[in-house]
């Protein structure tokens, strides 16, 4: 890349992906091969996996070596936690959240969905569609990621056969025809450890007319993702300088979680109710004329109203729902299981309160999507519903709506930890 | 509606001012390291950013070495007047005077092990529970497994088996009296990205940066700038040669690289052409395997 070439660097977009798959179906090739066909892999890290990998005994450079960063997953040849990789090609930036396929795999799976807004989802073609493959769909889904890679890997072993990939597309059509929130699946045909079909069009499936992966990934429109009609700012800290030539000044500072704002807008803060203007929408190098999301700003109002961190700016013409009473899909994460009337602290944007477990309504077997009631407690990497009441109201939407406003965390108070991801109903 | 998108370094400079605010806001004491290298002058810029027209609400730490650059002590001296910042300094020199570190001995003798014990020292000394640092996840392996608010426990290490899980953009900093979170606000940037961004905020960067004319000594591969704590050694010699360094840290462990790259743009090339990674230079990176994840566990930066 030259100079001149870098000039386009800054316009350049982002796509943030997860890629989930079972153990041995080539996610680290895949990944490997992603990052060192688009030169993102360095001499000095090829050559200390070249070296590990000999010293490992083994008989290719392990490629998994690279996602492997902790010493544990080298010595075990797994990978424990989610590690974040990136890459760029001249039209894309690229994040990957790389998941682990078996040890805390749905909190991990769960994590590296949170920011993600395409899966990929890798299926051993000898294998085909097998659970695995079915909860990795239903945690994209359930995050509300709504694009999918369906990449059937390892088609060199099967000699690249038309008819078995296409058994492989109608059974994951077949399973997810009952998932709403993925809208777009595309499936494609590889071999991680050959190439084919990974960066670049493979010559051996000319049965096959899409785009290669990486194609795939550097022209799929993903733009609709945040919610630019309902206007929400949760205040994240007041900003009041107390120095002489801003005496008066108070910015209400924070990171745009929907809609636009602009100078003159009508507004309205919760929990207070007041009715107010935007006065300006201020940044370090210049004021706005208009603010979205996920922009950090600073917004300054027309009245000299008490205004918090953890209160929420909106437009009175769509303001979200205020209320103690909160129904959840849940995923826990602690070994200690989640009971009903226990208490935890709620964290949900800007925001921490307390909140107690009023129901456990029913918990989804993730293989059959079944749901099972009546189930006294959730356990570790569990998912399901439950209805909670918080110690003062939420401002929210539905995560399906805005995954900002729509989100929480839950924490134990004793331990810090934080032991379930939530999403409100 | 469509034009309402931003592109990926507004995205990156909109999370890291995020994660900067929540930073004041979730803690009672947090301090911005501060070495005068690029990263923690990015780290920095932004925090002004966030919290403009009022100054930046953290201290700036600085754990000197005392074998560091003198273009970097200048350069962090005139930075900390510029943006009006209040800024303390941590001595490994006082550690070692108070018997708290043994300094290592031998050829490649370094001071950037020790560092660990000054920088928990001065955390506890002066009460602070966040520790924001300019580390990246692109860095290095260990790196990549960093989460924004890492937790650190009393004795400030860092267990990477029991991490918090990080959804979302909800960052969970709460912790025990004595406990203290490591934070990074650059983790989803990479080497390019940082350096893309300097120049379209005309951000001013010590000297080293750029190419020069410097005496230095081929050790290991590294090229070790010769000054009164790296001499050559005998087999060694010292040579005159135009380098800039990539990274800038203790000078017994930084190496800097042939070029003659004078102008941002002339580094953004040389990025985009690079076929090492930036900590390639770094000799403590290559003692072993898995030497940051042993220092970070220790509570290294």
């Amino acid at each position: 890349m030259s100079t001149s070439e870098t000039a386009g660097y800054m316009e350049m977009d982002l796509l943030r992906f997860t890629t989930a798959g079972s153990v041995d179906d080539g996610k680290s090739t895949l990944i490997g091969r992603l990052l060192y066909d688009s030169k993102s892999i360095f001499e000095d890290q090829l050559e200390a996996m070249e070296e590990s990998s000999r010293k490992r005994g083994d008989e290719h450079v392990n490629l998994a070596l690279l996602t492997d960063g902790l010493r544990a997953e080298r010595e075990q040849g797994i990978t424990i936690d989610v590690a974040y990789r990136y890459f760029a090609t001249p039209r894309r930036k690229f994040i990957i959240a790389d998941t682990p396929g078996h040890i805390q795999y749905t909190r991990n799976m769960v994590t590296g969905a949170s920011t993600a807004s395409l899966a990929i989802i890798l299926i051993d073609a000898r294998k085909g569609v097998v659970e695995q493959t079915c909860r990795h769909a239903f945690i994209a889904n359930l995050l509300r990621i709504q694009h999918a890679v369906v990449a059937v890997n390892k088609m060199d072993l099967l000699d690249y056969d038309e008819d078995t990939y296409d058994a492989i597309v109608t059974a994951f059509q077949d399973f997810a025809s009952r998932l709403d929130n993925l809208v777009a699946i595309t499936f494609i045909p590889i071999s991680a450890l050959r190439g084919d079909n990974v960066v670049d069009k493979s010559t051996q499936m000319p049965w096959y007319a899409g785009p290669s992966l990486l194609q795939h990934l550097e022209t799929v429109y993903v733009g609709s993702e945040e919610n630019h009609v309902d206007a929400r700012l949760p205040v994240q800290w007041v900003i009041r300088p107390q120095s002489d030539t801003h005496h008066d000044f108070r910015g209400y500072a924070g990171r745009i979680a929907g809609g636009v704002f602009k100078p003159g807008d009508d507004v309205l803060v919760l929990p207070s109710g007041f009715a107010t203007r935007v006065t300006a929408i201020e940044t370090f190098d210049s004021d706005l004329e208009e603010a979205f999301s996920p922009l950090s700003v600073t917004m300054t109002l027309d009245d000299d109203i008490d205004v918090s961190r953890g209160d929420m700016i909106v437009k009175p013409n769509n303001p979200p729902s205020v209320d103690q009473d909160i129904e959840a899909m849940i995923c826990w994460f602690s070994e200690r299981p989640l009971r009903a009337r226990a208490k935890y602290v709620l964290r949900h944007t800007t925001k921490e309160v307390r909140a107690v477990v009023r129901e456990m309504r029913y918990k989804v077997d993730i293989n059959t999507l079944h749901k099972v009631e009546g189930e006294p407690e959730f356990r570790l990497n569990e998912i399901g519903r439950i209805a909670l009441r918080t110690s003062s109201p939420l401002f929210y939407d539905r995560y399906n709506r805005n995954r900002t406003t729509g989100s929480f965390v839950l924490i134990d108070e004793q331990t810090n930890e934080t032991v379930a991801a939530g999403m409100i109903v | 509606m469509l034009s309402y998108k931003l592109n990926h370094v507004r995205q990156l400079e909109s999370e890291s001012i995020f994660v900067l605010r929540e930073t004041a806001a979730q803690f009672d004491r947090p301090a911005l390291l501060f070495s005068g290298g690029k990263d923690s002058i990015v780290m920095a810029h932004l925090a002004r950013k966030a919290f403009h027209p009022a100054r930046i609400p953290f201290m700036l730490l600085h754990v000197d070495t005392g074998h560091n650059f003198p273009e970097t002590i200048e350069f962090r001296d005139r930075f900390i007047a510029a943006i009006g910042a209040r800024l303390i300094v941590a001595h490994v020199q006082d550690s070692i005077d108070a018997g708290r570190v043994v300094e290592e001995t031998g050829p490649n003798a370094s001071r950037n092990k020790l560092q660990t014990v000054t920088l928990l020292d001065a955390l506890e000394k002066h009460q602070f529970d966040a520790a924001l640092g300019g580390g990246r996840r692109d860095e290095e392996k260990a790196r990549a497994k960093e989460r924004f608010f890492s937790h650190r426990n009393d004795f400030g290490e860092w267990d990477p088996k029991a991490q918090r899980p990080e959804l979302w953009n909800l960052f969970n900093g709460r912790h025990h009296h004595g406990e203290h979170f490591r934070i990074f606000p650059l983790s989803n940037w990479t080497e390019m990205d940082v350096w893309q961004y300097i120049k379209r905020e005309a951000i001013d960067l010590p000297s080293l940066y750029f190419s020069h004319e410097r005496v230095v000594v081929d050790r290991h591969g590294s090229l070790l700038a010769v000054s009164d704590v790296v001499r050559p050694q005998a087999g060694e010699t010292s040579e005159n040669r135009t380098v800039r360094f990539r990274t800038i840290g203790d000078m017994t462990c930084t190496g800097g690289v042939d070029s003659v790259a004078t102008s941002l743009d002339d580094i953004i090339a040389e990025v985009a052409a690079a076929r090492e990674t930036e900590r390639g230079t770094r000799s403590d990176d290559k003692r072993s395997e898995s030497a940051m994840e042993d220092r970070k566990k220790e509570g290294y930066f």
